[in-house]
């Protein structure tokens, strides 16, 4: 059985130039254990589908419909308007979530030490020498030396790669059924990325939990992601087990976004280009969201037209493969 | 004949002191010795994490910063000790781009007054052909040139992005400092600045210095790569000889964290993981500044620093350099 489900997430801001509908009708599933990565670019929904999921979004000011179920053993939730004090028995507890900049999630005001015991007193009824122990058992686990004198810091003491470690420690201390790691390791240099990279999937490994990893890095998703989303102009356009998404795409998104990543071994001078640029959410094309862009339209059996007029629906291509695409599926993408 | 040489350049800034009423001074060594070549029509790569100096360094030899100590050599002069005023007929020929394209332009100026700005101060000419001289160079940067009066709000990164490069093009530079000029920008959007930049290298006989943290992209557009690490560059080589054939031990660990976008190679690769982060710059260790952290480090490292010297293809500081 599945420890999340989503199906048909949508969220909404009205503003003054009309409404953005920043996600439109999404639905995935999370499996237990398992990393499900969601890529696309700025504006794509990608984070928005995220904190809507744990009622992080202004109550006032967005308009977010849909369902999202969290099973946890033989309860059944409904994280979507769930009522506050409902939610946050949930969230920090059994979905944690670290986001990109490490500084800005951390209280600068109070120590390290202060801001892990809080995490874990809010979750647990236990005294404050039991959560002291789980702060320092915590730090120890994401590598942080001599994690007693540690607690004493605080974060502007921390350089970016610890902080984001201690934000880490804090997202796993009351041991969550999943993780969701926003840009994890954007903010930070390659070298601390490959150490966090690692310290995620051990701490994974270790504490069975389940991860949605949301990043723009493909890169990244290669090595993490077990299943990997892909989000455009709001909609999911196509998911996939990593490695039949990197293998063959099905979607001209996808593709273009592989091919205009400078490979390291390639000779070829030139980058291939996705022409243009993501749309405005406000203006979103009809027909295919990504057909302005898309250099395979003449492919399509019954023209170009209809990529023009009908909005192709998120089918199944191949096995456990689903893209929303009219092309079909023998077309080659890859080039 | 180089375009631009440096020589044991240095740049310190001053530092804060520890606390509000120490008197200590603290020195950051943000670029320390550091000697580079650039060859007319070369690209130049300049890579390392955040705080190595390389954006200090970029600074300094365009002389947006007084260099501390060292010479910096241009054309055949030396023009360390030039003063505004000396530096200013320069100008036209040196030009940078900047990474965030959201701060680097006034929002309250157009397009046109941004890409004009250049042309105004450096020659005077009639209104109406620099009107027409403007829009050659939107279009020349793939912007819509009917967009001249619009600010800079209504335009998407990459579009920004764009009009900084108009900028930096509008006085024919012979050579710009690319200072993480894609690192703001979506892939899709990356591909499309990065083929730009490698037209114009072409079409107007450019170099660059190309300073990025993305080794993969520096990789695509450079023809030579130095490696930064804590203000000293640590390894120099033709960007082939580089990826190829890293000699110095920070390169290896630099070039093996990138991340491959391919699932089975990522998985099946052997990754070499760094210990530990850079040191602070105002405090860099003692002999090699990277024996902190390498696992080759012996007694030699730490009190003996290496200067850069060939071995083989490439030029490393290193005394136990990679096979």
């Amino acid at each position: 059985m599945s420890l999340l489900e989503v199906s048909n997430l949508r969220v909404e801001f009205p503003t003054l130039d009309g409404i953005v509908t920043a996600v439109d009708g999404i639905s995935f599933k999370v499996e237990k254990g398992e990393t499900l990565a969601i890529v696309g670019e700025s504006g794509c929904g990608k984070s928005v589908s995220n904190l809507a999921l744990m009622g992080l979004l202004p109550k006032r000011g967005s308009k977010v419909s849909g369902s999202a179920k969290f099973y946890l053993g033989p309860d059944t939730n409904e994280l979507i308007n769930l009522p506050e004090e409902k939610i946050q028995k949930i969230r920090g507890n059994r979905i944690s979530m670290i986001f990109q900049d490490p500084m800005s999630s951390l209280h600068p005001f109070f120590t390290i030490g202060d801001q892990l015991i809080e995490a874990h007193q809010i979750h647990n009824s236990v005294n404050k020498e039991e959560s002291t122990r789980k702060a320092i058992e915590l730090l120890k686990k994401v590598g942080i030396s001599e994690p007693e004198l540690r607690m004493k810091s605080f974060p502007h003491q921390f350089s970016g790669g610890m902080r984001q470690r201690v934000m880490i420690a804090m997202a796993l201390i009351n041991q969550p059924e999943l993780l969701i790691a926003d840009e994890p390791t954007t903010a930070l240099d390659v070298t601390v990325q490959a150490q966090i990279l690692k310290l995620l999937k051990d701490l994974q490994q270790e504490m069975q939990m389940a991860i949605i990893l949301i990043s723009h890095d493909l890169g990244v998703v290669a090595g993490a992601a077990d299943r990997v989303n892909v989000m455009y102009a709001g909609k999911l356009v196509e998911t996939a087990k990593v490695n039949d998404l990197f293998a063959k795409p099905m979607m001209p998104y996808t593709s273009g976004l592989l091919a205009s990543i400078p490979k390291p071994d390639s000779e070829v001078n030139r980058l291939s280009v996705i022409p243009g640029q993501p749309p405005s959410l406000l203006n979103v094309p009809k027909g295919c969201a990504f057909h302005p862009r898309c250099s395979f339209l003449d492919r399509v059996i019954g023209g170009p037209n209809l990529c023009k007029e009908k909005e192709p629906e998120l089918i199944e291509k191949e096995s456990g493969h689903f893209a929303r695409c009219h092309l079909e599926s023998h077309v080659v993408l890859k080039k | 004949m180089n375009l631009l040489e440096i020589k044991n350049l240095t740049k310190e800034f001053n530092a804060p002191g520890s606390g509000i009423f120490s008197r200590k001074k603290r020195i950051v060594h943000a670029v320390s010795d550091v000697s580079l070549k650039l060859a007319q029509g070369e690209t130049l790569g300049l890579v390392g994490e955040s705080g190595c100096g390389k954006s200090t360094l970029g600074r300094t030899l365009l002389k947006l910063y007084e260099p501390t100590s060292g010479k910096i050599i241009y054309s055949g002069q030396d023009i360390t000790d030039f003063s505004p005023r000396e530096m200013k007929p320069l100008r036209k020929e040196m030009q940078i781009i900047f990474q965030d394209p959201y701060s680097s332009l006034n929002p309250r100026h157009t397009v046109g007054e941004i890409v004009g700005a250049s042309l105004r101060i450096h020659r005077k000419g009639a209104k109406t052909s620099e009107k027409l001289e403007i829009q050659q160079l939107m279009e020349r940067v793939g912007l819509n040139p009917e967009h001249i009066n619009r600010y800079p709000h209504e335009f998407s990164g990459g579009q920004r992005q764009r009009i900084g490069i108009a900028r930096a093009i509008a006085l024919r530079p012979k050579f710009i400092v690319c200072d993480e000029p894609v690192s703001a920008l979506d892939v899709s959007i990356q591909a499309q600045v990065i083929n730009l930049l490698d037209d114009l290298k072409r079409d107007f006989g450019l170099s660059y210095i190309f300073i990025a943290h993305n080794l993969s992209v520096v990789q695509h557009i450079s023809d030579r790569v130095a490696v930064m690490y804590l203000g000293k560059v640590v390894e120099v080589a033709k960007t082939s000889d580089l990826y190829t054939r890293s000699k110095h031990p920070y390169t290896r660990a630099l070039l093996s964290a990138i991340p491959i976008p391919d699932p089975e190679k990522e998985r099946s690769r052997e990754q070499i993981l760094l210990q530990g982060e850079i040191p602070s710059s105002t405090n860099p260790p003692s002999g090699c500044v990277f024996n902190t952290r390498c696992w080759k480090a012996q007694d030699k490292c730490r009190t003996l620093e290496p200067k850069l010297a060939q071995i083989g293809s490439n030029e490393v500081a290193c005394h136990f350099p990679e096979e």
